[in-house]
């Protein structure tokens, strides 16, 4: 490690910010000159510490920031930071050391259906067939079936699965696997989707279709979206913002604002990823997380 | 698809070979009848038994009194070690109460309690179906905990996050995730149940597969002895077959998810 590279972790990293983003009209993050907005998610001075062999092992030090509406959030870092981890708080399935989390100004406690999670491995029904998967939600809530039946075809529809409708789960693909997950989150119709590396068991090409479709969902539906990524190149595709985290204890030593999925969505190609800028993000956030 | 008429031929190959040594045996070999009856004799046992009965029952009189110790006794199984397990499974407290009972008696032989059992429920049915039960519900009972603590807690998660209840989670999602490990279970549970079956019929009992062979061999009749060992071989061939069948048919993503 050169002590150029030093020199740019502990400075922040005004390079990045400097590229201008013109434009960009999408959600922003919040900043100090636009005044307070309404935040969706507030994470306040989050610890995570294991119990380990030799007295606790910190996972999370001091993670400090907001969700905004309709924000795409991706959360870079290198493996074992402790981004999963982070995920894991904000469902609700374990609760932080220290420091609180809010949904709408409420605490979190536990899990509810106003978090949807998408995993890395979907832990979908196999007994049920995919529109069984994807009633599960509003049926466990109670909601009448002649309600909830046509919004099952409406999501259906909307990850191109219809005609896969009646299928087993284990006829599926991996890819369509992840479809009917995300369709499964969706109906509830949540207020913030949390994908834990979702794409990560992916081959390249089903990738590439079902980050289209979480792109395409986020334009149309306005939804939050929180996205842990160990990709550099999908967070950038993906993200309205993204934020990066150390390696041991996981703390946020970057978040910016980025615009590409934006233009991704007008051009109706991802060919920016091969543009200079996009070159020089990529770039720069390879080596902040490489030099961790 | 070659492999598998390779493994049917080397199935029937087999059988065939343990067949032709008995022949072997009881003829050029010249063991005596009480060691090894010949197939005849066995066959004609077989015969015997079918048409005129043996000891006052004829043979699918044995075989159904036996039969419905062993469905009585399973059924029971089936109805309060399968939820009893699954709940356990769930709920640690409910596990904390029921494990130290079932893990002593477990691997007790069955004689050594089936006294006790007498000594309560007297010598009729009430005692062999207890013994036949208690046979039955330890394997049962283990693999269901087993098969809810196996379960990933992504899916519990993931239910949770879909808005189920803790009750709606056991019955849509442990349960129907447990039932490959359930059935499981439920096949070692007959075996177990079986080999059970004589011990079941050797206290005060006039009629059964068990009790006959017992009987049996008490007069040194072989070929009876034979015929009977036989004939409970297959129908547990059977009996396990049919569940392997039903699982099939409710557990159709098992091997495949």
């Amino acid at each position: 490690m050169s002590d150029t590279w030093k020199d740019k972790l502990y400075e922040p990293s005004d390079e990045l910010i400097a590229v201008e983003n013109v434009n960009y009209e999408g959600p922003e993050p919040h900043t100090e000159e636009e005044g307070p907005r309404e935040e969706l998610i507030s994470i306040d001075h989050v610890d995570l510490s294991y119990s380990g062999n030799t007295g606790p092992i910190k996972a999370l030090e001091n993670i400090n920031f907001n969700i905004f509406p309709g924000e795409f959030v991706c959360v870079l870092g290198p493996s074992g930071c402790g981004k999963s981890t982070l995920l894991k708080i904000i469902a609700g399935f374990i609760s932080p050391t220290e420091g609180s989390i809010k949904l709408d100004g409420n605490e979190i406690k536990g899990t509810d259906w106003h978090r949807g999670v998408v995993f890395q491995h979907p832990p979908l029904f196999e007994w049920y067939t995919v529109r069984s998967n994807i009633a599960f939600g509003p049926k466990m809530r109670g909601v009448p079936k002649e309600e909830y039946e046509p919004l099952v075809e409406e999501y259906l529809k909307k990850v191109g699965l219809s005609e896969f409708a009646d299928k087993k789960i284990y006829e599926l693909s991996g890819g369509m696997k992840q479809r009917v997950s995300i369709a499964r989150s969706l109906i509830n119709d949540p207020e913030i989707l949390l994908m834990d590396e979702p794409f990560g068991a992916l081959d390249a090409l089903t990738r590439e279709s079902v980050q289209d479709l979480t792109r395409k969902i986020w334009w149309e539906t306005g939804k939050t979206i929180f996205f842990i990524t160990h990709d550099v190149e999908e967070a950038l595709l993906l993200g309205s913002r993204i934020i990066v985290l150390s390696r041991h204890p996981g703390r946020v030593i970057e978040d910016i604002p980025v615009s590409f999925s934006r233009q991704v969505i007008q051009d109706c190609s991802t060919d920016v990823k091969f543009s200079a800028e996009f070159y020089k993000y990529r770039e720069q956030l390879l080596r902040l997380i490489n030099s961790q | 698809m070659k492999r598998p008429k390779i493994e049917r031929f080397l199935t029937i190959g087999t059988v065939a070979a343990i067949f032709i040594a008995w022949i072997l045996l009881t003829t050029v070999g010249g063991v005596k009848e009480l060691f090894i009856p010949s197939p005849k004799s066995v066959w004609q046992a077989f015969i015997d038994t079918f048409r005129d009965g043996y000891k006052g029952s004829t043979l699918l009189q044995h075989i159904g009194t036996s039969l419905k110790r062993l469905v009585i006794a399973y059924l029971l199984v089936v109805v309060t070690a399968v939820p009893l397990g699954l709940l356990s499974g769930y709920n640690s407290k409910i596990r904390a109460i029921l494990e130290p009972i079932i893990e002593f008696y477990r691997p007790l032989p069955p004689l050594a309690y089936y006294t006790i059992l007498v000594l309560w429920m007297g010598i009729d049915e009430g005692s062999k179906l207890a013994l036949l039960y208690l046979a039955g519900f330890a394997p049962v009972y283990i693999s269901c905990v087993a098969g809810v603590v196996r379960i990933k807690e992504d899916y519990i998660y993931g239910a949770q996050t879909l808005g189920a209840t803790k009750r709606q989670i056991f019955f849509y999602v442990i349960f129907p995730a447990a039932l490959t490990d359930v059935f499981t279970g439920l096949r070692t549970a007959l075996g177990v149940e079986y080999t059970t079956l004589v011990a079941a019929e050797m206290v005060a009992a006039t009629a059964g597969i068990g009790w006959m062979v017992l009987d049996a061999s008490n007069y040194l009749r072989s070929d009876v002895v034979f015929m009977g060992v036989i004939i409970m071989g297959i129908t547990g061939i059977l009996l396990d077959k049919l569940i392997q069948l039903i699982e099939k048919k409710i557990v159709h993503w098992k091997g495949r998810a």
